[in-house]
């Protein structure tokens, strides 16, 4: 594991009412991950906004900060896309949209899009504050996959440098899994054996990930483990609203295929409905 | 190897008490086969051929533990229109193919199919089931049988023969109008006599054998014909022999007709529906709690009903009634299911000319009852309570099933129900959008008591309970589980229905369902549901006490007692006790207790048993708190009806040196030893010396009472005297004892 994982991170901006709370956001978790922050603009440059965004930086006190704006005429996506990989940005932040008189946030078609599409990882920040939250709750999840050692590992760091105190590990376990349907108590017991093998399984596989954890990393996290019955992708985001999470850090899928939209599986349910701030590992 | 001989040895011990229940149910099913074979213009005999079959191959191959199958009420309807489209023939092709259509479902475990339809959506159906059963009934009863085009005008001609029955010019047809109208007395008043020799023998079974015995005393006392007209007799029932070489030949030549496939996807409708919601009500009525394999039940009805319509029978449905009399007389494994279709096919081969001598309108009035319970004024009553929009729900489905048909009903009160949440909501992208989301999370909790945790999102709804279902289902009902609705924006009447019934069963098996988040629901404007009204009881009114509470007040007083007549719902305390093993307690009210509340006496309603099977009964109990503990027992008066229950397996525990104890009183325990130590001289001489009492210990409290009604103001008087007394003992004994 590399000192940081995150160096270049890079925030998407428009110059709508929410512009402070963004930058300001951007700013902070730059600093706190000890980054250098690109603010892209698709769109034409002038003095006024980067005055604009200068004072805003100016303001949220963060002033070792080195940071960049960027601005560039063209399509949003492919524009943000392009700069993600000419400037090795590894983190890219996104700002949500607040659906009118409800307290549920959803994301835009663009940024829905650049999540599906981005290479490096994604925050998607629900409700970005000119004052800080601290982030103190953070959920993660555990599902076996090929990068859940990296995410697990990124989470910590996360948790560490934005000062976190509670994190806890989720363990998917889907239901067809649970091979035995449960039709009388026999069944049910059977059933319910079986639920508590799983739950044992996935609780060594993720415990022997913690052991690989930094003890530095670990200090003052209060971390736990919980194995979750729903389906995949979509009841971590569930749990994370219930347990009043901050921050849910989850894996990337492998691929998004436009059958995927139609028939949602991880990813698409979490931008459907999003529980909290969501980070995405690449 | 050892857990499969104790649970041969088990069932072997059971036996007895199961043959015993089986035969009782084989009373109440034999003329209620050939009253709903009658009525779906079958002959009579087919219906007793599917209870037959149904109580063999389901006991074999089911998967549920004490329902009995048979002919069910809810098919009537959809047999009646299939017999007058397709023919007898065609009608029995019908049943094998819902038969294999049922095993089918079982296969895909489409057990959950019954959660699709919205409560008050299938009361409706019921109730205009009943309707159909009793406007058809209704005239044969009265001696006016009638043809008629649809069942609304049958319902509506019902005045006319009410008045057309005081002027019959053959006095044969008003025989029988007075053979039904005694008839239907019996069914009605059977309940309301509490006498449990009369009790001994069901009350269909009362019409059959006074039918029987009447015409024995025209025949050979009087020497006169029978004065019912002969038209208004059963017609002949096949013997043995005849039933197997008269086999119908189903046809299937309409295989091919749109209607055919009506008629089958009609009969498995109900049949499925009536199946599921029987098991379902079944389960809460086993003492012993177990879970039913719907799926595994499914498929032995579905093979049941092939084998019943090739042999010339109806389909083999679940049903509520005959099952919960199978509960109440100590069934309790599926060996009574075919105990009750030996019996049948004794009764048969031995009875099948005598039945021959029952009016026709007699036992149709056994029909009208079941009918009328179906579509009673209270069940409507009970709706309207939960709310008006119910009712609209439930009147669409009962009107459109009666004009028009059974299925287009259900699919009317769906889709009734369905609107009506959109429109209360003003929303229909909350039910479409989120319709495919898995809106159901279930961890167990990590912290604290490690109970499972359930949350839901978005709504829950008939539409989508199944999945909430799937996740209750896989809870042990002994652990303690907490249901979380808070971000639940709107939850429907099925479905808090169903929930209350989860609790019920958590909460009998020693578990616990916690309902949380839905106390902002209530005072939520957009939500103006019966949400608040389902989960606490309803309040009882206590600003009018009657003369006997103001009675009660003032014993109340000369006892230094305290007096509360409104209703308590926490009836916890009771559970424990063997009497209310199979009943269930629905209110404890005007109770007079001392301060800590050891001493209670109260008034009580209780129900035994389900639908036409459904007894009432309001009595007056004391209840005794000790601080120490006693062995369990039960003690009544010696009795025929207890000497029936001993051949049935019970055993009276005697005493040695009170022989005449022993002959007057009947004491049943689970360790008849520690109650032969506990029964001391002291003890047996105040139960001999005193008027009989029905006492019985939880092992640290007693219950003792009477009658089983409720007590007049001296009868409370002798009754609290009583305990006071026995209390005293069993206080004083208590330092012997140790």
């Amino acid at each position: 594991m590399s000192d940081t994982p995150f160096k270049n991170i890079a925030i998407g901006i428009a110059f709508s009412p929410t512009l402070e709370a963004n930058v300001s956001e951007a700013a902070r978790l730059t600093c706190m991950m000890g980054a250098k922050l690109s603010l892209i603009h698709v769109g034409k440059g002038n003095a006024d906004k980067k005055q604009l965004i200068d004072t805003f930086i100016g303001n949220c006190g963060q002033e070792q900060l080195s940071y960049e704006v960027i601005f560039k005429e063209g399509d949003p996506v492919e524009v943000i896309l392009e700069t993600v990989k000419k400037r090795n940005i590894d983190l890219l932040l996104l700002g949500a949209l607040k659906k009118e008189n409800f307290v549920k946030f959803y994301l835009g078609s663009i940024a829905r899009k650049i999540t599906r599409k981005a290479i490096c990882s994604v925050l998607l920040i629900t409700n970005p504050r000119v004052e800080r939250k601290s982030c103190k709750n953070m959920v993660v999840s555990g599902l076996k996959g090929a990068h859940t050692k990296r995410t697990i590992e990124t989470a910590f760091f996360v948790a560490h440098r934005l000062g976190s105190n509670q994190l806890t590990i989720v363990e998917e376990i889907e239901r067809q899994k649970v091979s035995i349907k449960v039709d009388d108590d026999q069944s049910l017991r059977k059933a319910n054996l079986l639920q508590e093998k799983l739950k044992r399984q996935e609780e060594t596989r993720v415990r022997r990930i913690l052991s690989h954890i930094p003890e530095e990393h670990k200090k003052d996290i209060h971390i736990e483990t919980q194995a979750i019955f729903g389906q995949r992708g979509y009841s971590i985001g569930h749990y994370a609203e219930i347990v009043r999470a901050d921050l849910l850090v989850m894996n990337a899928p492998q691929k998004s295929s436009l059958l995927h939209r139609f028939f949602p599986h991880d990813l698409e349910h979490i931008l459907n409905e999003l529980p909290t701030d969501v980070l995405i590992i690449r | 190897m050892t857990k499969k001989k104790t649970h041969i040895k088990g069932f072997f011990k059971a036996l007895p008490k199961n043959i015993f229940s089986g035969f009782v149910v084989s009373l109440i099913a034999l003329p209620l086969g050939l009253g709903l074979a009658m009525a779906s213009n079958a002959p009579p005999i087919a219906g007793v051929i599917a209870a037959v079959v149904g109580g063999v191959v389901v006991s074999v191959l089911g998967g549920s533990h004490v329902t009995i199958s048979g002919p069910g009420n809810g098919l009537v309807g959809v047999i009646l229109v299939a017999v007058a489209t397709l023919g007898l023939n065609g009608t029995y092709a019908a049943i094998i193919c819902s038969g294999a259509l049922l095993t089918l479902l079982g296969f895909l475990r489409m057990g959950k199919l019954a959660d699709f339809f919205p409560s008050s959506a299938i009361q409706g159906m019921l109730a205009a089931i009943g309707l159909i059963i009793l406007g058809k009934q209704f005239h044969i009863m009265m001696g006016n049988e009638m043809k008629l085009a649809g069942s609304v005008e049958y319902l509506i001609a019902i005045p006319s023969t009410i008045i057309g029955a005081f002027s019959y010019d053959n006095s044969g047809f008003t025989y029988a109008a007075t053979a039904g109208i005694l008839a239907l007395a019996i069914m009605v008043f059977y309940p309301k006599i509490r006498n449990k020799y009369f009790h001994l023998v069901p009350a269909p079974m009362w019409i059959v054998l006074l039918s029987i015995g009447f015409s024995y005393f025209y025949e050979l006392v009087l020497k006169q014909p029978h004065p019912v007209d002969p038209s208004y007799m059963i017609s002949e029932i096949p013997t043995g022999a005849q039933i197997i070489s008269d086999i119908p030949k189903p046809d299937f030549s309409l295989v091919n007709s749109f209607g055919f496939w009506g008629s089958v996807l009609a009969i498995t409708l109900i049949a499925s529906i009536e199946s599921l919601l029987s098991i379902k009500a079944v389960d809460q009525l086993d003492p012993q709690k177990r879970r039913s394999n719907v799926n595994r039940d499914l498929k032995a009805l579905g093979i049941a009903t092939v084998g019943s319509g090739f042999l010339g029978g109806l389909n083999v449905v679940a049903v509520i009634a005959r099952s919960s009399v199978n509960v109440n007389n100590g069934g309790s494994n599926r060996s009574s299911n075919f105990a009750h279709a030996f019996f049948l096919v004794i009764f048969i081969l031995l009875f099948s000319t005598q039945l021959t001598r029952i009016p026709l309108p007699a036992l149709m009035a056994i029909l009208v009852y079941t009918g009328y319970k179906l579509a009673s004024p209270r069940n409507i009553a009970k709706i309207f309570k939960i709310g008006k929009e119910q009712l609209i729900i439930f009147s669409t489905t009962l009107l459109v099933t009666l004009f028009v048909g059974l299925i287009s009903g259900i699919l009317a009160g769906v889709f009734m129900t369905f609107f009506i949440h959109v429109m209360i909501n003003k929303d229909l992208e909350l039910f479409i959008k989120n319709w495919s989301k898995p809106n159901v999370l279930m961890f167990k909790e990590k912290r604290g008591d490690q109970s499972y945790y359930i949350h839901v999102k978005h709504y829950c709804t008939f539409l989508n309970f199944y999945k909430l279902k799937e996740k209750l289902n896989a809870i042990p009902e002994t652990k303690d589980a907490v249901l979380d609705l808070s971000l639940c924006e709107f939850v429907d009447h099925t479905v808090m229905e169903n929930l209350s019934a989860y609790q019920e069963v958590f909460h009998k098996r020693g578990g616990h369902l916690e309902i949380i988040g839905l106390d902002l629901h209530g005072t939520d404007s957009e939500h103006p549901f019966a949400l608040r009204r389902l989960i606490p009881g309803i309040p009882f009114l206590t600003d009018n006490l009657t003369k006997r509470q103001i009675t009660l007040e003032e014993i109340a007083k000369d006892y230094s007692l305290n007096y509360e007549a409104d209703v308590k719902d926490d009836t916890e305390v009771l559970d424990n006790f063997r009497y209310f093993r199979t009943k269930r307690i629905e209110k404890v009210y005007n109770r007079l207790f001392n301060k800590d509340h050891s001493f209670s006496v109260f008034d009580i309603h209780y129900s035994e048993g389900e639908f036409i099977a459904k007894e009432d009964v309001r009595t007056t109990m004391i209840h005794i708190k000790l601080n120490h503990h006693i062995p369990e027992f039960t003690l009544d008066r010696e009795g025929f009806m207890e000497r029936l229950y001993s051949i049935a397996g019970y055993d009276d525990i005697p005493i040695d040196n009170h022989s005449d104890f022993s002959k007057r009183f009947y004491l049943l325990g689970d360790e008849p030893k520690m109650v032969q130590n506990y029964f001391n001289d002291d003890l047996v001489r105040f139960f001999e010396s005193n008027s009989y009492y029905h006492v019985e210990s939880d092992g640290n409290s007693l219950l003792i009472f009477r009658s089983q009604r409720t007590a007049g103001v001296k009868e409370i008087k002798k009754l609290i005297a009583f305990g006071e007394r026995l209390a005293e003992i069993v206080l004083r004994e208590e330092g012997l004892y140790i």
